[in-house]
């Protein structure tokens, strides 16, 4: 059977509180008879665009990072074909590319619960009568995705697509343009993917985990899915854990306590200085008593992102973390856009030399500037989740830039040089 | 009537052309590209044209050596 790369978690699966089969019910390295087996068979033939509506009833938001509205996405596409004569029919791509060095959670489920996502994408392109599908998956679940493809006689429509290893390669337009062109690159935003994407048509581009959770909702309904979780955040997430130990992906409710599911990680509290939540483009955070939801931001709720969760120890510096991971931004830049290429390399230089022990006062100030400076400029968002990792460490870690600029630190036994 | 400025970032090389034809709608950032004075919800690569300037601005996406400039109706434009 298929298996994980070098670094492959195990799946550990908190269930939602209904105790209902949830996304990998079918067990590890699920094949089709285990699939088949654990979610009841699918009736296809039965799925138009009236799944939008039901969709519309179970409140799914996207679990890629946006936290998208999952029907309105779907309704956008189905509407993108506009009044022309011969319209042309829409493209639905999963996107499972997962650039996010810190997430593991969509290579997880496509490597154990593969014939989900093909469910959800089945169901999907029926929704807006789509002609062309197509898996755009990360390398290391490669061979789980062609395995099932290869499997199964209701998926000829679909193609498998490799995605590149780049920190960008599953922003949306990055991913059309890769499929098309082979070049993971963003593209100019001005005409929306819905309207205008894979070969000038009605383009819809969805998370794995999205779609795994759009094959449940088909079969079980949408009050079935909102069993779990909250009101503003209904049924389950994938999170990826990472930090303490190995790495981890757990299915947990929406607005799950903060506590609650590190502890289910099996975290030992004390040992954390601060969480990174959402990944390189997310926050950090220090007060874990919050909710995990994507909605109710400023009532103690904090965005998911993609669901990863990076525990920073103790005894780390805050600042050095950011320090690096912002250098890894800046390189990660497909330096197409001059705010992007210039910007963040500017600012990676300012975040090391407060990490790492220049004490010149100004360099806060001048950080905040050029923070403020790349915000909203740009294809892609990666200046914009730039500017929010690096607006979060100087709140969060306010402590640590005073002690850095008198020569000490907050964390790390040692002076700064 | 106002129109939006389209600035496609990835054709854009910071030649300056627009910045001085809308000066108080662009200036220049610290590398030489287009920096909206105004942003919309966060959003400074699709910057709002009041009718007074809506001439300058289609000579600036006219003359743009990069043709990285477009201009279009207020509800025509936005971001996904």
């Amino acid at each position: 059977m298929t298996t994980l790369g070098a670094a492959g978690p195990a799946v550990d699966t908190v269930r939602g509180s209904a105790g209902t089969p949830q996304l990998f019910a079918a067990g590890s390295n699920a094949g089709l008879t285990e699939h088949e087996q654990a979610f009841g068979p699918l009736s296809l033939e039965s799925i138009d665009a009236g799944f939008i509506a039901v969709l519309e009833e179970s409140g799914l938001t996207g679990r890629g990072g946006a936290a998208f509205s999952s029907w309105q996405k779907v309704a956008a596409t189905a509407q993108g074909r506009g009044a022309a004569l011969m319209p042309a029919k829409p493209v639905v791509i999963a996107n499972g590319a997962e650039g996010e060095p810190l997430s593991f959670k969509d290579k997880t489920l496509l490597a154990h619960a593969p014939h989900l996502v093909i469910d959800g994408l089945l169901i999907a392109g029926r929704a807006v009568s789509a002609s062309l599908l197509y898996i755009y998956t990360t390398p290391a679940a490669l061979p789980a995705v062609e395995a099932a493809v290869a499997g199964r006689r209701d998926v000829r429509r679909i193609k498998v697509v490799r995605a590149a290893e780049t920190f960008i390669s599953g922003e949306a337009s990055a991913v059309v343009n890769s499929i098309a062109t082979g070049v993971a690159l963003p593209l100019d935003n001005r005409r929306r993917l819905s309207e205008s994407g894979l070969k000038g048509r009605p383009t819809l581009v969805l998370n794995v985990e999205t779609l795994a959770h759009v094959a449940l909702i088909a079969r079980y309904g949408s009050g079935w899915f909102r069993g779990a979780g909250s009101e503003r955040d209904p049924g389950t997430r994938l999170v990826s854990v990472s930090g303490q130990g190995a790495g981890q992906v757990l299915e947990v409710e929406g607005d799950a306590q903060f506590c609650d599911v590190l502890s289910s990680a099996g975290v030992d509290l004390s040992t954390v200085g601060a969480v990174l939540v959402g990944g390189y483009h997310g926050r950090w955070i220090r007060d874990l008593e919050c909710r995990l939801s994507p909605s109710g931001q400023g009532e103690n709720a904090v965005n998911p992102g993609a669901g990863v969760l990076h525990i920073l120890p103790t005894q780390e510096c805050g600042l050095e973390a950011t320090a690096r991971i912002l250098d890894y931004l800046a390189h990660a830049s497909a330096k197409q856009c001059g705010p992007c290429m210039f910007g963040l390399p500017a600012m990676a230089r300012v975040l090391t030399a407060i990490a790492y022990g220049d004490r010149n006062p100004r360099l806060v100030l001048e950080l905040e500037r050029l923070t403020k400076l790349v915000g909203g400029r740009g294809a892609c968002h990666h200046p914009d989740g730039t500017a929010r990792l690096v607006s979060s460490a100087l709140e969060i870690f306010s402590d640590d830039v005073n002690a850095h600029l008198l020569g000490t630190c907050t964390r790390t036994t040692r002076r700064a040089t | 009537m106002t129109e939006i400025l389209h600035i496609d970032w990835t054709r854009c090389d910071g030649r300056g052309l627009c910045t001085e034809l809308l000066p108080t709608v662009l200036v220049r950032d610290d590398w030489g590209y287009p920096l909206a004075l105004h942003a919309t919800n966060g959003d400074r690569s699709n910057p709002a044209v009041s009718p007074g300037n809506v001439e300058a601005a289609r000579e600036a996406v006219h003359l743009c050596p990069k043709l990285a400039l477009s201009l279009a109706p207020q509800q025509a434009k936005s971001r996904q």
